[in-house]
């Protein structure tokens, strides 16, 4: 049975009874996840404390307006943009029949796997002046100059905004369909005999069950805008990372940057918080019918033409064109593939994102399981909920935020060592592949616990009670009763972080190792310098291991439901 | 309740993880220098080799585009770096006042490379010079129609100048040189001209001017002269040749102060780990045979006098009068121009 209701009081008694036997153990794990994932995180709120000199006068008086507006018109029209692609297909695929529909379950996930960077390179090559579309219509008209004509430019904000949309909708498209997927076929066909159309169904009942998902996809998507720097510097658009990164390298004040930063981030907290209290207390979980075989309607006609087209839109324009043309330029550049770096760079990349992927995911599921078992703990929910915010920080503040503690432990155990024992443990920490893993962890924390919160938040309090009042203690239920109940919201959070650490570029270049490249950081020294075909090769192979994980999961996910 | 197995996937996952944690590279014992660097990598690498050639001795290399003076900065005494390599004056200013730099103490450098390019405190040196051109159209531009960076104010230029950001190290340095020059209320009123007589917002990077030069789209562009040696021979892009024979090339204020410079440079870390190896190193960029490869590789002017020029360089850029005023007082009016930058909108 599926339920919308108001919290229950019988499920916090339970789950604190439940959580009474072991309370402290749980807590300790959770608190000391999220004070270590807010380290670097503070690390920047003290920076803040420290400018080399007032900056906001100057801002205030000059550029600062600029630097709003351009950050808000890119949130609403990346978020509205998001928000319809990845709704209206996650509800198509999952809902309804049509021509290519199996496929496009997973080929609507494929633009996730493309850098925003190297698509917003590609479009400019293909839609600037100098590009095939222009010039071709320049021939065609006989026009000779741009003055003969008015063709909308690539390089604004309006392009940055399709860009990051294309890429980022699948956030809202992986989480919304999830969500669409769990949802109880009951409770739309009660509202179908009770005289609900289709569409009415769909805005009464499975849109409002579907909303904290959608609302965790469409904050993640926000996140990623905020954060992005690559995109908007490329398409000179002056947004608050362009601020942030103007006071730190050109006015030498990194205080002053690391103030904008925390500005930004105490405005996800005011989104989120916003989201959260307009919900209210609703909550749902589900039950044992979800797994009752979903009856899809069919779409025939100009509706199932209408369908298709609405979901190869994005697949053609977010991956297969920009795939087609990173093929064409890689030709030019075979030679790369035969470089023995390139073999070490893809395996790097592998193999830290795998990592990343594991070490993100049990961080989340401590964070989650913890609050779960103690619901009560307001601090604890508090500390959990900030420590989600590394990833509204651009990756290169994030990365001085990752320097700064490691640093400090490491120069603080190397003197207390040379101190006692005369011998100097130099820097254990610091400069390691452990400090990129890291990284990579506080910035996508907020990912990967979307996804497992969400999961874990729709299994029944009475199965923590059934399982313990039946002896198992929080660690066999947890391992015996939820890992198995939550396994798509678990495997959607590996599958999104290792993605995303695939493609993670500012915080890996400065905290790397000497002589080490990962994928992103050997195209990122060929795109500096705007020579976008030597980079081709490197971002197709990104874009190729991106998607092999991609495709595996996304059917794994559909056959959670499918399989009965 | 459907059986779907996801060992296979957790079991890659897992594998994944343990040899990731594992393959931490070990740093090697032998005789070796540590690089952060601000210039890519490719563009070092042929030096690199022959430096490795010479002395037997390693280099290891960080190349990242921001954060390296950050990182030296909190590893304290216990960083590996030895030298920091930078494409500008700015970071190594930055870096100096810090107190993360040591004085390069070698009578061989000193010889190497004129007073001009070094720092008068020994902390740093310049390894290549560029200059900050105007790039002109061969079909639109006489010859003599404009003469310096001045002129560029006139408006008569209005809707044909292009440039990169305003923002980019090579245009706040150029902002900086007319500061410390004019005064910071004429570079202000210059700098208000210039975005008034603006193409097109600043966009791109060097090369991208010259292209819409070629385009049509702009008449005059800034960019530092290496990109045209860069772009003449670009044989994978070729496209590129032609964006480079579309324009001339002009050295402003030829009749006064001459054309501004910058520097690519170095410097060797306060707490350098090798500080033998990184001075080696160091007279090694500033000898002959290096500074050769420089200006081969990259076009870019080789600090050190006497250097034979490259045949391309010498055809295109000839002889030309250089500004010699200090590069540290032009890096110190660094945070000036960036609001300068603001104040007139120069971006937006």
């Amino acid at each position: 049975m599926q339920t919308v209701e108001p919290q229950l009081t019988t499920q916090s008694q339970a789950v604190r009874t439940a959580g009474l036997r072991l309370p402290s153990n749980w807590t300790t794990l959770g608190w000391l996840v999220a004070v270590l994932v807010i380290l670097p995180i503070a690390a920047v709120v003290w920076l803040a404390f420290n400018p080399s000199e007032n900056i906001w006068p100057h801002l205030i008086s000059s550029v600062l307006p600029v630097y709003v507006e351009s950050t808000l018109l890119l949130l609403l029209g990346v978020g509205t943009l998001s928000l319809f692609i990845g709704v209206s297909t996650a509800w198509v695929v999952t809902l309804c029949n049509f021509p290519g529909r199996k496929v496009f379950e997973w080929a609507l996930l494929l633009p996730f796997a493309i850098p925003a960077y190297v698509i917003a390179y590609i479009y400019t090559d293909l839609l600037e002046y100098a590009g095939p579309v222009q010039s071709g219509l320049r021939e065609l008209f006989g026009w000779s100059t741009a003055r003969d004509y008015s063709f909308p430019e690539i390089r604004s904000l309006g392009g940055a905004v399709l860009m990051l949309s294309l890429v980022l909708y699948p956030y809202v498209y992986l989480l919304a369909r999830s969500s669409f997927l769990e949802q109880s076929i009951n409770i739309r066909d009660a509202s179908r005999t009770l005289g609900c159309s289709a569409w009415q169904s769909f805005f009464r009942i499975s849109l409002p069950i579907a909303r904290p998902a959608i609302a965790v996809g469409l904050a993640l998507v926000a996140m990623e805008t905020l954060n992005d720097f690559g995109t908007v510097d490329f398409f000179a658009v002056k947004s608050l990372s362009a601020g942030i990164y103007d006071a730190w390298l050109n006015m030498s004040n990194l205080g002053a940057a690391a103030q904008i930063a925390t500005l930004m981030m105490l405005f996800v907290v005011l989104f989120i918080w916003l989201e959260r209290t307009s919900r209210a207390k609703a909550k749902q979980f589900s039950g044992a019918d979800r797994f009752k075989r979903l009856e899809r309607y069919n779409l025939t006609g100009g509706k199932a033409v209408a369908a298709t087209l609405l979901c190869s839109a994005p697949v053609l324009f977010g991956f297969l064109l920009p795939l087609g043309e990173l093929g064409s330029m890689t030709l030019n550049h075979l030679d790369q593939f035969s470089d023995s770096r390139f073999l070490q760079q893809a395996s790097n990349s592998f193999l830290l994102s795998s990592a990343a992927a594991i070490f993100t995911a049990i961080l989340a599921l401590l964070l989650a399981y913890s609050q779960r078992l103690n619901p009560n703990l307001a601090g604890l929910r508090f500390a959990a909920k900030l420590a989600h915010l590394g990833y509204a920080l651009p990756g290169a503040v994030l990365a001085i935020g990752v320097i700064i503690p490691f640093a400090a432990f490491d120069n603080t155990l190397d003197s207390w060592m040379r101190d006692t024992f005369d011998i100097s443990t130099g820097l254990l920490l610091s400069g390691t592949p452990f400090a990129i893993l890291f990284a990579y962890s506080v910035r996508f924390l907020a990912v990967s616990s979307g996804s497992i919160e969400s999961s874990l938040a729709k299994v029944t309090p009475s199965m923590d009670m059934a399982s313990r009042s039946l002896g198992a203690n929080s660690f066999d239920t947890l391992k015996r009763v939820h890992l198995p109940l939550i396994r798509t919201g678990l495997l959607t959070a590996l599958l999104v972080v290792f993605v995303d650490s695939m493609k993670e570029l500012p915080a890996t270049l400065i905290l790397r190792p000497f002589n080490f490249d990962t994928l992103a950081t050997a195209v990122y020294q060929f795109a500096s310098d705007e020579k976008i075909e030597a980079a081709a090769p490197g971002s197709l192979l990104i874009v190729l291991v991106g998607i092999i994980p991609v495709i595996l999961l996304s059917r794994t996910i559909t056959a959670t439901r499918d399989a009965s | 309740m459907p059986v779907v197995s996801t060992k296979p996937l957790s079991t890659v996952f897992a594998i994944g993880a343990l040899a990731a944690l594992t393959a931490i590279p070990q740093a090697s014992l032998a005789d070796e220098v540590n690089i952060y660097s601000y210039r890519q990598e490719f563009l070092l690498r042929p030096l690199l080799d022959a430096f490795k050639e010479k002395t037997d001795i390693d280099v290891n290399i960080i190349y990242a585009s921001k954060g390296l003076i950050e990182r030296i900065e909190n590893e304290g005494r216990n960083t590996p770096a030895d030298i920091l390599l930078t494409s500008d004056i700015g970071p190594l200013q930055d870096a100096k006042e810090r107190n993360l730099l040591a004085k390069i103490d070698s009578a061989e450098i000193n010889a190497n490379v004129p007073a001009q390019y070094r720092d008068d405190d020994g902390t740093w040196i310049g390894l290549t010079a560029r200059s900050r051109i105007i790039y002109t159209s061969k079909e639109r531009v006489a010859e003599g129609e404009l003469s310096s960076y001045e002129d560029l104010a006139d408006s008569k230029w209005a809707g044909r100048i292009c440039t990169r950001s305003g923002k980019h190290s090579y245009n706040l340095s150029l902002i900086g040189s007319m500061i410390e020059h004019k005064g910071e209320a004429q570079a202000e009123a210059w700098l208000e001209a210039v975005k008034a007589n603006l193409a097109r917002k600043p966009q791109g990077n060097d090369r991208a001017q010259v292209k819409a030069v070629k385009e049509g789209q702009c008449d005059v562009a800034l960019g530092n002269s290496y990109y045209f040696g860069a772009m003449l021979t670009n044989d994978k892009e070729p496209e590129q040749k032609e964006w480079a024979n579309s324009v001339n090339l002009l050295f402003p204020n030829q009749a006064d102060r001459g054309a501004h410079m910058n520097i690519s440079g170095a410097a060797i870390t306060a707490n350098a780990p090798n500080p033998e190896s990184a001075k080696t190193l160091l007279e090694f960029l500033t000898s002959e045979e290096a500074q050769r490869i420089y200006a081969e590789v990259n076009y870019e002017f080789p600090v050190r006098e006497g250097v034979a020029r490259s045949a391309l360089i010498n055809d295109y850029m000839g002889q030309f009068k250089a500004d010699v005023v200090s590069l540290t007082r032009v890096a110190a009016h660094r945070s000036a121009a960036a609001k300068m930058v603001d104040r007139v909108g120069f971006d937006n």
